[in-house]
């Protein structure tokens, strides 16, 4: 299926959830609402003319001028051989959506690392704790808006330049 | 006829400080422990072509054993925790290896918001060893500098150097 035939199904099965599709990208993808996104990654998976069978990315970017955090799925399907992006955005004050964990298992450490990098809470996540920065870090290091802190633990994360 | 006149020819007088020093120079075993590509190399200095093992360091599974640590590879703010421990871990007298650059100052990633820009903020460190990575001849030498201080260090003697060090 060529990207415009999948985002035409999806537009027939949940269209009021769909905002927006871009055909020419690199990676086409789909915008959706951040709420159905459970219920239409379920159908992708799910429906055998789709079948994405294969959570290839997942990953999140923090729009500070825009104000919102966008999390993108890369889907691939083995079955049909083609794939599409999933794209849905979430407020920077309170990043919050459901986790698609229950649909790809391997959406449990992306959405961690997300949750570390970005601070996007995933809701229904079995195991939601940091991935990659220490259990007791504070912020989320990935946001534009990140303040790197003095010290961690008594090591001091500022060092003199050795040319000065 | 004195005592030095009746001891067989095969036997040598030295001090004892360095007959200490020389048994222990000898026996230098490492931690077996890599953070990052430098660890690559730290494994290719122990295989056959560079053969740390002539030089008396054998590798150690566990800090208990070991006398000396080489810190080979960038070092998170996570893992200078977690190395101070196994650091805690070694009995005395322990020594450190700082191997290539991101373990001597951050290196490549020093500027990175998870980086521990330097293994000395955590550690004491005894030899510094340059490169990006260090290929194994370097670690070789760095080795050679480490037991030439080991050679340096007086334990019998009160308010000495080694003292000091440690």
């Amino acid at each position: 299926m060529s990207p415009t035939e999948i985002h035409q199904r999806l537009q027939d099965q949940h269209g009021d959830a769909i905002t927006a599709f871009e055909a020419d990208a690199l990676d086409p993808f789909v915008l959706i609402k951040s709420d159905s996104i459970v219920e239409v990654c379920r159908f992708l998976h799910d429906d055998p003319d789709l079948a994405f069978d294969c959570l290839t990315n997942m990953s999140g970017v923090d729009f500070l001028k825009e104000d919102y955090i966008q999390v993108v799925l890369h889907l691939y399907s083995y079955t049909h051989r083609h794939a599409i992006v999933v794209k849905a955005n979430v407020s920077r004050e309170e990043p919050s959506m459901p986790s698609v964990e229950a649909v790809w298992k391997a959406a449990n450490w992306l959405e961690r690392e997300i949750y570390d990098l970005l601070g996007v809470v995933f809701t229904g996540h079995s195991d939601l704790r940091r991935l990659l920065m220490p259990e007791d870090w504070v912020g989320h290091p990935l946001r534009k808006d990140f303040v790197e802190p003095e010290e961690y633990h008594g090591i001091s994360t500022r060092r003199e330049s050795l040319l000065k | 006829m004195s005592l030095i006149n009746s001891i067989p020819e095969m036997v040598i007088t030295t001090k004892l400080d360095e007959v200490l020093n020389w048994t222990r120079k000898s026996s230098v075993w490492y931690m077996l422990f890599g953070l990052a590509c430098c660890a690559i190399e730290l494994m290719q200095t122990g295989g056959p072509r560079a053969d740390l093992e002539r030089f008396g360091a054998a590798p150690r599974a566990t800090p208990r054993q070991s006398d000396m640590m080489i810190i080979a590879g960038t070092l998170t703010l996570k893992m200078a925790l977690r190395t101070k421990v196994l650091y805690d871990q070694m009995p005395d007298p322990k020594y450190v290896i700082s191997m290539g650059s991101c373990s001597n100052c951050g290196g490549l990633f020093q500027l990175a918001y998870s980086v521990c820009d330097g293994v000395d903020k955590v550690i004491p460190v005894d030899v510094y060893v340059p490169g990006c990575p260090p290929r194994p001849e370097a670690l070789t030498e760095g080795l050679l500098k480490l037991q030439e201080k080991m050679m340096q260090e007086r334990w019998l003697v009160k308010g000495s150097s080694a003292q000091a060090a440690a």
